[in-house]
């Protein structure tokens, strides 16, 4: 019952007049962000950051949250409307939402897509309420070598549980790495990797990472498809929604099945796509009537919504207890934190607590400012795709570069701000996955940190890792991760050869 | 940028840029091996040395590009088919090379003022909006923008001789 007090004491923070305006002000932009082509919530939030400098800590993460929150929201109009997933995980909604807007029901699909993307965070919110406390307090006892395992178990999962070529995964990440390596080495203040370049001195700073690979990448990516945005018009009134949340109640299981998987995927990182995926799958295997599927099924749009969202949202929960995110939006989050002097890990809800707990707070209402905001304003924003690709592009690359240029105050990081935009590209194109870098690049100074002390204290034993049961277990389980691909092609293998014989 | 295998319409090949990626990715972990190595990679008096934990990130970076090369040589590159088709590399480059211009202009005459050329330019030249439309566009947007950093927010951005003409 402690959580419920200090949630109600974290309610009194976020409650105020101001908190709200910004929580309404943030997930207007988030949609606005997530409807936009090359605008996503991870350099969405990252190009909003600087503005944020000057506001209250608290303000600025609960108006920067409500963006992410906007964000998700935001993918699915795309994705019904004019079957263009905003996002990667609004793949899966463009399934069954697209074709039921086809038939003449936006209007329900719409509704369909932001309650289910409602009850999916709002279970996810309820998982970090009362799990963030305990796996803080767990982390409590967590050591230079427990954090190194965590880590490492975080990006092992990211090779096995990729779609993409592993070492194509392996090789996106170790860049990273090494992006994040360049510059001067905090432990013992050597600079590394800048070849006598003074701009490179700085180091590479993640967001601008983020605003080239997410912002002028994808840009070149869209124009490459050439631009026809052929939607359908969206009209939500109170008697479309009212008759859609008498319908939802019945695929109740549904809805809990996709929390579930949501919740679990969210929490290892990279979660949100593979976890919309899996509970289409789930749901349509399950399914009364699977043969609707595909052909604009109201269960089809609340399967994937409800897991994209419980992944979405309980990305935040390693991100807070742990300072590890599980996505690159939940990653600039993290960046926003540090730049205000509020280190995430174990320690924040002990020393922060009114910061924690206003956050937690700001979930519960964010994502209740975000159902009302996209049912009453979707048409405006469908109207925004209507604006001419070359009017949006060239405003949207003025945005990134003011946006790179305010990260740092320097001209260099619009340069690089370009050069990551062709790397997206590129990379995109040839399937490297670019969640990994952009995780490695914000992790990489505190990973190395926490390896390099481990590795002091037990006088360069590797052996530190597989110290204890705790830091062994992990470790142990980040490398079944890594090794997954091959042990299931085994196991296929051998499970292959049984049923032949 | 990478060198034209001309075949029914593919400007580049999925195979060439696969294996060019890929090298120059290797060539990269080389690299940061290289400096990691200069630096120091071994056990120092106060534990691991700077270039330790990126002399092993180099190492695993050559390996994934090695093994990332060699797969994409043995793909078959009918297959794998096209990287980029010729209209579809034209439509990238009608965005890239502007906003190359654009980030290179902003040195000489300050963010708002490319900012407001780079959009009249590119919405005459790609959308085919008349001039006077364009500039509707593109004159608020940036006085907009303008007032939102320089004024509210207090952010200064690059400035040039425009914003010199009115004191800032």
């Amino acid at each position: 019952m402690e959580e419920i007090n200090a949630l109600m004491g974290g309610f009194a923070v976020a409650l105020t007049w101001q908190n709200v305006m910004y929580m309404f002000i943030g997930t207007i932009l988030g949609v606005l962000i997530g409807t936009l082509p090359g605008l996503g919530g991870a350099n969405g939030v990252a190009i909003l950051l600087p503005l944020t400098f000057s506001m209250e800590p608290t303000s600025a993460i609960i108006m920067l949250s409500c963006i992410y929150w906007g964000a998700l929201f935001g993918g699915a109009i795309t994705s019904i409307l004019f079957n263009i997933p905003g996002e990667p995980w609004s793949v899966a909604t463009t399934f069954d939402g697209y074709p039921m807007a086809q038939k003449g029901d936006p209007g329900t699909a719409l509704t369909t897509a932001f309650t289910s993307s409602f009850v999916g965070a709002f279970v996810a919110v309820l998982m970090i309420t009362f799990l963030a406390p305990m796996v803080a307090k767990f982390a409590l006892k967590f050591g230079p070598a427990e954090f190194f395992a965590v880590q490492l178990l975080t990006f092992c999962s990211f090779v096995g549980m990729s779609k993409e070529p592993p070492f194509k995964t392996i090789a996106a990440m170790m860049i990273g790495f090494a992006l994040a390596a360049v510059g001067m080495d905090t432990i013992t203040g050597q600079l590394r990797l800048t070849f006598g370049e003074e701009e490179l001195m700085r180091g590479f700073d993640f967001l601008i990472a983020v605003i080239g690979l997410f912002g002028l990448g994808e840009i070149l990516l869209t124009m490459e498809e050439g631009l026809a945005f052929k939607g359908t018009e969206a009209k939500i009134d109170a008697k479309v929604v009212w008759q859609t949340w008498k319908k939802l109640p019945a695929y109740w299981a549904t809805f809990i099945r996709g929390s579930l998987i949501g919740c679990w995927m969210g929490v290892t990182p990279g979660g949100a796509t593979p976890a919309s995926f899996m509970s289409y799958g789930i749901a349509k295997k399950f399914a009364k009537n699977p043969a609707g599927f595909g052909k604009g099924e109201m269960e089809g749009i609340v399967a994937p919504e409800t897991a994209a969202h419980a992944a979405g949202t309980s990305a935040l929960l390693p991100m807070l207890t742990l300072g590890i995110p599980g996505s690159p939006t939940a990653a600039v989050l993290l960046g926003g934190l540090l730049i205000w002097g509020l280190q995430p890990g174990p320690l924040l809800f002990v020393e922060k607590a009114d910061f924690v707990w206003g956050l937690i707070a700001s979930m519960y209402l964010g994502n209740i400012a975000g159902l009302i905001v996209v049912l009453t304003t979707v048409p405006y924003f469908a109207a925004i795709l209507k604006i001419p690709f070359s009017i949006i592009a060239p405003v949207i690359l003025v945005i990134c570069a003011i946006g790179s240029y305010t990260v740092g105050n320097a001209m260099f990081d619009v340069y690089l701000m370009v050069v990551f935009g062709i790397i997206g590209y590129v990379f995109k194109k040839l399937s490297y996955p670019l969640a990994p870098m952009v995780l490695a690049l914000v992790l990489g100074d505190t990973a190395e940190g926490a390896f390099r002390q481990a590795l002091l204290t037990s006088q360069g034993d590797m052996g530190v890792f597989f110290a204890n049961g705790l830091v062994g277990g992990i470790t142990a389980l980040a490398l079944i991760m890594l090794f997954s691909p091959i042990l299931s092609k085994l196991w296929g293998m051998v499970s292959g050869k049984k049923a032949a014989a | 940028m990478q060198d034209n295998h001309n075949n029914e319409g593919g400007a580049i090949s999925q195979k060439s840029a696969e294996i060019v990626t890929a090298i120059i990715i290797t060539l990269f972990g080389a690299i940061v091996m290289w400096d990691s190595n200069r630096i120091g990679a071994g056990w120092g008096s106060d534990g691991p040395e700077s270039g330790s934990f990126p002399f092993y990130v180099g190492l695993l970076i050559v390996i994934s590009g090695i093994v990332t090369t060699i797969s994409a040589f043995r793909a078959d590159s009918k297959e794998l088919g096209d990287f980029v088709e010729h209209e579809q590399l034209r439509m990238v480059m009608a965005v890239l090379i502007p906003s190359i211009v654009y980030v290179a202009v902003i040195g000489f005459t300050g963010i708002y003022v490319a900012s407001a050329i780079f959009i009249i330019a590119f919405m005459m030249w790609q959308g085919k909006f008349s001039a006077i439309k364009s500039i509707l566009v593109a004159v608020p947007v940036n006085v907009f923008l303008f007032f939102m950093f320089e004024v509210w927010f207090t952010i200064p951005l690059p400035k040039g001789p425009l914003e010199a003409m009115f004191g800032y």
